[in-house]
């Protein structure tokens, strides 16, 4: 079953106010350019895409704002404070949670115990069988498997996990590296249509993708990246129309 | 009946081992480093017991200044191992940024060497290489019994503290995957320094234990049980727990049975011949998991 998702506009609330800007943001690897300079917001609410291919430096982006690379020059503000100086370790105190390509569960752990230490931050019983109830309900499948030894789910189940185990910090914004990447088809729409309500939820969401298609049918607005630079940007619908992306991105 | 005695003295003789194994494999399970100053831990643990349990007077009282000095001496062989890990392992850690490649290899096990010589001359300089005579606190009879019987409690309670603390879900996550285990807020290098502590704290306690059945501690004794310690944490399987402990219990048996042979003096060819015939057999040890190594 698949429901058909129009691209949904942001929770009246709180519409509109920033969460998350990026300024002229410059990223290095030794000597080389990863990110040249992008800059970049995202409002409360909302879920904005950012698409482009291979090395384009989109995970290099999400890695940056979570802090687990260093800055080179620029500027990232979240809810009104410079992420700068904040360590990857206290970012989930500030309320973002990145669920990293490739997924990044423990393997050797059970389903469990990786959903408790995305809790870390709380450590507190109840809130933590509170929240294991409400993200078990966004995915019935890690419910089912919660003493399975995480290394033995299928690639799909582990991506699944990896956002479970992201929520489970009751984050504000949570930034997606690739949530489709190596999944089959029929749970990357169960994946996309957890992502959709985790938003309908009030979680502001950065979503990188390849599958430039879903990614856009399901984000407002989105960014083109390309090199390190951002090449195009705007509402997803009108990208999805627009023959450049076409050509590039959606195979003609 | 010799041979069951044997094993029985084996087992008590590999449970002391098993101690000090677990602090290797634990070390080498969270960052993949052989630390080669965890034998010297284990001697410098033995010379803090000797000084502490007469320190806390053993004439007045020498159940309680065993009790009290060994306890002692545990949090002392904690701290130097976190002192060890702060000044030598962690500078080099935060230089490679996380990545590895041979260099983020070699460079660690070179420190680490580097550090067992240091600590193994300071103790020289410090303690003198004389052997000194270690109080007879265990009543010979028992003695076995009671190192036995410590071993097991306290291995149990390290498989509480592994898999039934927050601490324990925290080493095993940075241990697989280190940069995830900080986005869910995890300080990883309080994780890796808490890990030689318990490790060190292992190792005194081995190092006490064999000192009160041997009656002598030096500054080199770290060298030969430092190295049989490691030799059974590979056999057991290099980074599995219950490996560390089959592999010391396993040795200690080994030892104890060339010792019922004209080859007692043999004991650590034996050992290091098992040691060949196993890495043969499973490249990874008896318990070890091949391929769990992220790559
Ligand atoms: N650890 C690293 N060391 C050196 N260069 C790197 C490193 N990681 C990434 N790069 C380079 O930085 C650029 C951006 O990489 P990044 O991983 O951000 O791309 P991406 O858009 O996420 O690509 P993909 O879609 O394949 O995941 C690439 O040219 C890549 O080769
Ligand atoms: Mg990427």
């Amino acid at each position: 079953m698949k429901i058909e998702h129009p691209n949904r506009p942001a929770p009246k609330a709180e519409a509109g106010t920033p969460l998350l800007t990026v300024d002229n943001l410059a990223v290095s690897y030794g000597g080389i350019k990863a990110l040249k300079g992008i800059s970049l917001n995202v409002n409360r609410g909302e879920i904005v895409a950012m698409i482009g291919a291979n090395g384009a430096g989109k995970t290099t982006t999400l890695k940056t704002i979570a802090r687990l690379l260093p800055i080179s020059s620029g500027k990232i503000n979240y809810d009104g404070r410079d992420l700068g100086p904040v360590s990857a370790e206290s970012l989930v105190e500030y309320g973002v949670s990145l669920v990293p390509e490739g997924r990044g569960i423990f393997p050797n752990l059970t389903v469990r115990e990786n959903l408790e230490l995305g809790a870390w931050n709380h450590k507190s019983k109840s809130v933590i069988v509170e929240t294991e109830m409400e993200v078990v309900r966004l995915f019935p499948r890690i419910g089912e498997r919660v003493k399975q030894v995480a290394g033995t789910l299928s690639g799909g189940e582990q991506q699944m996990l990896a956002i479970a185990r992201a929520l489970m910090a009751r984050p504000a914004m949570l930034l997606l590296d690739e949530p489709s990447l190596g999944i089959a088809p029929r749970l990357v729409a169960d994946i996309f249509e957890a992502v959709a309500r985790i938003a309908e939820a009030g979680t502001t969401i950065l979503l990188v993708e390849q599958n430039t298609r879903l990614a856009l049918k399901y984000s407002r607005r989105a960014y083109v990246l390309r090199t390190g630079e951002i090449a195009m940007s705007g509402n997803s619908k009108d990208l999805a129309d627009n023959e450049e992306i076409k050509a590039a991105y959606l195979g003609g | 009946m010799k041979i069951l005695n044997a094993i029985i003295a084996g087992v008590a003789q590999g449970s002391m081992i098993a101690l000090v194994s677990l602090g290797y494999t634990m070390v080498y399970g969270i960052l993949k480093l052989i630390n080669f100053a965890h034998s010297e831990v284990f001697m410098m643990g033995a010379f803090f017991g000797l000084f502490l349990t007469v320190g806390f007077g053993l004439d007045t009282s020498p159940m309680f200044a065993g009790v009290a000095g060994t306890l002692a001496a545990m949090v002392l062989a904690g701290l130097l191992g976190a002192l060890v890990e702060k000044v030598a392992y962690a500078p080099l850690r935060a230089r490679s940024g996380g990545r590895s490649n041979t260099n983020t290899r070699i460079t660690p096990l070179v420190t680490a060497l580097g550090m067992s010589v240091l600590l193994q001359n300071l103790a020289q300089l410090l303690f003198t290489a004389r052997y000194r005579s270690y109080p007879q606190l265990l009543p010979i009879e028992n003695a076995r019994t009671i190192v036995f019987v410590v071993a097991v409690v306290v291995m149990i309670a390290l498989q509480f503290l592994v898999y039934g603390t927050w601490f324990g879900k925290a080493m095993r996550a940075v241990s697989v995957n280190v940069e995830a285990a900080r986005l869910m807020g995890i300080r990883t290098g309080r994780v890796i320094s808490m890990t030689f502590v318990t490790g060190s704290m292992l190792a005194a306690l081995g190092g006490i234990l064999y000192c009160l059945s041997q009656s002598q501690v030096y500054p080199t004794m770290g060298v030969v049980i430092g190295t049989r310690s490691f030799v059974a944490a590979v056999i057991g399987g290099i980074g599995s727990i219950p490996g560390a402990v089959l592999g010391g219990v396993l040795i200690g048996v080994i030892g104890e049975l060339t010792k019922l042979t004209p080859y007692s003096g043999l004991q650590d060819v034996i050992i290091f011949t098992v040691l060949i015939v196993v890495l043969l057999v499973r490249p990874s040890g008896l318990l070890g998991k091949a391929g769990i190594e992220k790559v």
